[in-house]
């Protein structure tokens, strides 16, 4: 078990900043997140599209916006789990015990959920039987290609991910590209090279339609796809890929006895603390009167819960308010000399 | 106000007066419409303000822009007269509008 000052909930701005903010108090964090990256929406919902609100900042991407957090917080050589979803929360006297779903175990008297909307999953197939398959002949990921040779494979889905794989997996495998309307999006490049290959009759595209019902018993032998006229047609599948994007899951945060407010989870606006003392919630999963969405207020939430999570961490300590610009505390925990 | 109706895919309705202006999708979040989630918050980034328009109001909306079609792909079950509420922003034309939420939103 790992024992840290704070543990923070989810990577998007508002927990990196939050790193920052506990890091100038010299408070030690470590941070879990369910994408594989940091960034939470930033990166996963609007990674191209400009933001024109934070201060000082009068244009920048949400790829942007992440790449320069991680840059500010640097110093602070902060852990990062990734690809993992905290489960439980267990209360230990003033400290908290924190499990996630790969068995990871922090203790830590502060916990600050900065969990936007829930963490990311992708969205599922919705026919019967779907979850029968799910990971033994039915994917929402390709970990390892190795596993997709030689078979049968139905695609679906409009965007990147299902181009990408059917250009990829057609080298070793049939492909049959499935989506519900004619048009793909993708790049130029990617789409040429689609129709390339299903000129050339290396791979069959089925458009505009929709997955009707999977077929077979242990393993998936065929699916029935139903085209906008009505006409349903049988094809021949022993593997299926669905790339239907993420969506965003408040998950186990629901059972930690927190008081919430249909998605959200009620503050203070003092120092952003929940019902549960050490628990603290910042950026868009927090509600209080008057909170707005915005990357900015989560700034603000998190400075201000980093000064509670202090006097908690260090309660024989004074806290003392310090400005980064004159503060040798500070500039030193920024390896600035 | 306009009249704007939400049913729900039993067929329960519930018909409120929504402000010039707003959304669909807020004109739902604010009065307690079950069904629309609007996980993203209206950036057109989630498709769980998902909605299917009665089909005699399709052609008295803005079409649809690219990136809310490409987002729709994404919806629980999309229909031809699919359309993510956060798009379609109230207007006297748009007086009696009926919009059905899909069975779930994920």
């Amino acid at each position: 078990m790992k024992k840290k000052d704070v543990v923070i909930i989810g990577a998007g701005p508002v927990g990196l900043f939050a790193i920052h903010q506990l890091g100038i108090k010299g408070l030690k964090a470590v941070v879990i997140d369910n994408l594989d990256k940091a960034g939470g929406q930033c990166i996963e919902l609007y990674p191209d599209k400009p933001i024109y609100d934070i201060p000082a900042v009068p244009e920048c991407t949400g790829e942007e916006l992440t790449k320069n957090l991680l840059e500010q917080i640097k110093p602070f050589n902060t852990e990062f789990f990734y690809n993992e979803r905290v489960d439980e929360v267990k209360q230990d006297k003033d400290n908290w015990i924190v499990k996630t779903n790969k068995n990871n175990e922090f203790t830590a008297p502060n916990i600050i959920i900065a969990g936007g909307v829930g963490s990311f999953e992708p969205r599922k197939l919705s026919v019967k039987d779907a979850e029968k398959y799910e990971g033994k002949s039915l994917f929402y990921s390709v970990k390892n290609k190795d596993e997709f040779k030689n078979k049968n494979i139905s695609i679906f889905g409009g965007g990147d991910s299902a181009l990408d794989w059917t250009l990829e997996l057609s080298k070793f495998s049939k492909i049959t590209l499935i989506h519900r309307r004619s048009d793909f999006r993708g790049a130029p490049h990617t789409l040429s090279e689609i129709q390339k290959l299903e000129n050339e009759g290396k791979i069959s595209i089925k458009t505009p339609c929709q997955l009707d019902s999977i077929n077979g018993d242990k393993n998936i032998e065929s699916i029935s796809i139903k085209f906008d006229d009505g006409k349903i047609e049988k094809i021949k599948t022993d593997t299926i890929l669905s790339f239907f994007g993420l969506i965003m899951k408040l998950g186990p945060i629901t059972e930690w006895g927190l008081n919430m407010n249909k998605k959200t989870i009620d503050v203070n606006s003092e120092n952003f603390e929940t019902n549960k003392k050490g628990i603290f919630a910042a950026g868009d999963i927090c509600s209080y009167p008057g909170k707005l969405k915005l990357i900015l207020s989560g700034f603000h939430e998190v400075a201000l819960a980093s000064v509670e999570c202090f006097k908690r961490a260090r309660p024989n300590e004074k806290y003392r308010f310090e400005f980064t610009t004159s503060s040798k505390n500070i500039q030193n925990r920024l390896g600035k000399k | 106000m306009p009249k704007i109706t939400y049913k729900d895919n039993q067929d329960n309705s519930k018909t409120i007066e929504v402000e010039n202006g707003l959304t669909v999708m807020e004109g739902a979040i604010q009065n307690d419409i079950p069904g629309i989630d609007a996980d993203c918050g209206g950036s057109m980034a989630c498709a769980t303000c998902h909605v299917y328009v009665e089909e005699k109001w399709l052609d008295k909306l803005p079409k649809a822009e690219e990136a809310e079609v490409d987002m729709i792909d994404m919806a629980y079950e999309p229909k031809k007269n699919s359309r993510l509420s956060c798009q379609l922003i109230i207007s006297d034309e748009l007086d009696g509008l009926v919009v059905t939420t899909p069975e779930k939103q994920s």
